[in-house]
């Protein structure tokens, strides 16, 4: 297998005027070094050859791309196929990245990985993968998650993670994040730090799409093998930080003709309700994390928080080469409420027997309204990100609750 | 008073220069002031802390602090009065402390004329790397505010040389890889740190993070022309300690041989 190769970002790790490296000087060295392995073992043939055997054995690859004709008969209209990323072990897209960076930790003689997380998919995946590679692992997680998500956090402690509560800030992901970049900068000369997104300082954003970007390669095969093309007309994603999105719309978005792409953004109650993750909907350059992106912040530059009933979407930045698309026009990006979302998740839970996660439930819902107003011989992609085990209880309060 | 004066008038007095944190805003707007005027007379240099609600460069004391200035409403605006307050009371150079995205969110050019005028003498910005946004610096600068950026243990040669053209008021000089927050004792190694640092500049080089008491301003003074204390003056007040104590036992600790 090959890694791809994107005109973006530039030398200096810019998408336009998104991205580049806002963090404090002591990590900039590590940033280099980590830059310049990267560029390394992209092209090293071994390391591809493992990558490929544990995205192939362990992680269950390719993912199918499953024609969803009920969903389609349901709607009437576009073609539906769902990238079933939810089949993935761990039960998402995410361990696609962490994966990838866990073989280039270990090729960079790192013994620690360091990560965050909101609801703890990313965490147990990086858990996992750290327990595969014999690696001490550490995980940041807002004290207000390690409350909700009771279960993800044991699931990290059974994989031999240490999972550190935040009760910093809104005791949330991002909080959950700065502690993980504090912690990095502490133990720098021992640790990775493997971002769950494509945010943070280059080369992160670059290495997670590079590592995400298998999801949209297969779907080129295993479309053209399923409808004589590689290009589906659309293809929706759900857009939290922006990396499952991010692997399906790289491989298409620097075509020529490219599909139609939409980001599908968490609104909330609304944009009007303040209660939202509309980064690029509703949101103004600004820096997080490490990088140049739209972003939810106040007159002062004080970041808002976000809401989503996902936890997964509930982030107030988004990835800068998704903030570069919107600029840029090369997608275009959407918002879908909560209670939109739910409908999405009761839809594909009666019409095809899946259980979506939350956030993918957003993609759906706008598939809903957009499926419709296409033509029968049109084909729709959409990228389901993750399952939906997880969020049943949640599911289920809503419902008991009259939503 | 200069920046470069404020440092060769402590070194004539056999010391390094002293460089106590405040931040606007804590415990309370009005309660800063006070602070202020316990904390003058032992400054050589002020630095003055704009609250962020993301401060990924600093340690659990600052960041408890700055949660706290900010549930109370704090508004860049009034941070701005909050200097202007301290430059009615000082000629002591004031160097303004922040992240990146309140600038942005205010307008660079904006924000710079701002603190500009209300007093402040130059800028510290840890989540900027100069090089990042060279234009921004220049814009600080053309509004006649003097730049101050990081260096690290953790600092090549290359980047020493890519930071220290930017640094047109002092060398910030960070004394560990992590974070703010007291410590103990400094580690081994920030003389030769800081001889690197000279190599490529002749403004005056500070270190900060850690210092705390006697023995981490004596390993300070030892390497450098100045030392920072902030978290070990944030911690003395929440623990309801006087900064004066603080204050002159860190001063002895910066008297040379």
């Amino acid at each position: 297998m090959q890694l791809p190769s994107y005109p973006l970002p530039d030398a200096r790790g810019r998408y336009g005027d998104f991205g580049g490296r806002y963090v404090p000087e002591t990590l900039i060295p590590a940033l280099e070094e980590l830059t310049e392995a990267y560029l390394h073992y992209k092209q090293d043939p071994e390391f591809l050859a493992e990558y490929a055997y544990y995205l192939r054995e362990y992680v269950g690859r390719p993912s199918p791309l499953y024609f969803a004709e009920n969903l389609t008969r349901h709607l009437g209209g576009a073609r539906i196929y769902l990238k079933r990323e939810d089949l993935n072990h761990t039960g998402a897209h995410k361990i696609n990245n962490t994966l990838g960076q866990a073989l280039l930790c270990k090729r960079m003689g790192k013994k620690r990985v360091i990560a965050e997380t909101g609801a703890g998919q990313h965490g147990v995946s990086v858990a996992t993968v750290a327990a595969l590679m014999g690696l001490e692992c550490v995980v940041y997680q807002g004290a207000e998650d390690v409350r909700r998500q009771a279960l993800n956090v044991f699931r990290m402690k059974l994989l031999g993670a240490e999972v550190r509560p935040v009760e910093s800030g809104t005791r949330t992901l991002k909080d959950a994040t700065n502690e993980a970049i504090r912690d990095w900068v502490t133990n720098v000369r021992d640790s990775f730090y493997i971002i769950g997104s494509v945010v943070g300082p280059h080369p992160y954003p670059a290495m997670a799409r590079d590592f995400q970007s298998v999801v949209g390669e297969e779907i080129k095969a295993q479309l053209l093998e399923k409808e004589g093309r590689e290009n589906p007309d659309v293809i929706l994603a759900c857009v939290g930080g922006g990396s499952n999105a991010i692997g399906v719309f790289a491989p298409f978005a620097y075509q020529e003709n490219r599909p139609r792409l939409i980001g599908v953004e968490a609104a909330g109650h609304g944009q009007a309700s303040g209660l939202h993750s509309l980064s690029i909907g509703a949101g103004r350059k600004g820096v997080l994390h490490g990088a140049k992106m739209y972003l939810l912040y106040d007159d002062d530059g004080q970041i808002l928080p976000a809401h989503s009933v996902s936890a997964g979407l509930d982030y107030p930045g988004v990835g800068p080469e998704h903030s570069y698309y919107a600029e840029q026009g090369l997608a275009e990006y959407v918002g879908v409420s909560d209670e939109e979302a739910l409908e999405g998740f009761r839809l594909l839970c009666r019409l095809e027997g899946i259980i979506p996660a939350l956030e993918s439930a957003h993609a759906i819902a706008y598939a809903a309204k957009l499926a419709p107003e296409m033509e029968p011989e049109q084909v729709m992609v959409i990228n389901l990100s993750g399952r939906g085990d997880k969020d049943v209880a949640e599911v289920m309060r809503l419902m008991e609750g009259g939503a | 008073m200069t920046t470069r004066e404020a440092f060769a008038r402590a070194r004539a007095e056999g010391r390094s220069a002293l460089i106590p944190y405040v931040m606007a805003g804590y415990p309370s707007r009005g309660r800063d002031l006070e602070i202020v005027e316990q904390v003058l007379p032992y400054a050589d240099l002020l630095e003055v802390g704009l609250p962020y609600s993301d401060p990924l460069g600093d340690g659990p004391v600052i960041q408890r602090a700055s949660e706290q200035a900010l549930r109370q409403g704090l508004r860049v605006a009034e941070v701005a009065g909050f200097v202007r307050e301290i430059r009615a009371r000082t000629d002591k150079p004031l160097f303004l402390m922040t992240y990146i995205n309140p600038v942005l969110a205010v307008g660079p050019e904006a924000f710079f004329q701002m603190f500009k005028e209300a007093g402040a003498s130059g800028l510290i910005l840890p989540d900027l790397p100069p090089d990042e946004d060279p234009e921004l610096v220049s814009l600080a600068q053309r509004a006649g505010l003097e730049t101050t950026f990081l260096l690290a243990p953790t600092s090549t040669e290359a980047r020493i040389r890519a930071v220290t053209p930017h640094c047109t008021g002092f060398v910030y000089t960070v004394s560990v890889a992590g974070v703010t927050g007291a410590r103990d004792r400094l580690p081994e190694g920030l003389p030769e740190l800081v001889q690197r640092i000279r190599r490529f500049t002749d403004a005056p080089v500070a270190i900060g993070f850690g210092i705390s008491n006697r023995a981490t301003a004596q390993q300070a003074a030892q390497a450098a022309d100045g030392a920072v204390i902030a978290s070990a003056l944030i911690r003395a007040l929440e623990e309801g300690r006087g900064l004066g104590e603080v204050l002159s036992e860190v001063r002895a600790g910066l008297q040379m041989g």
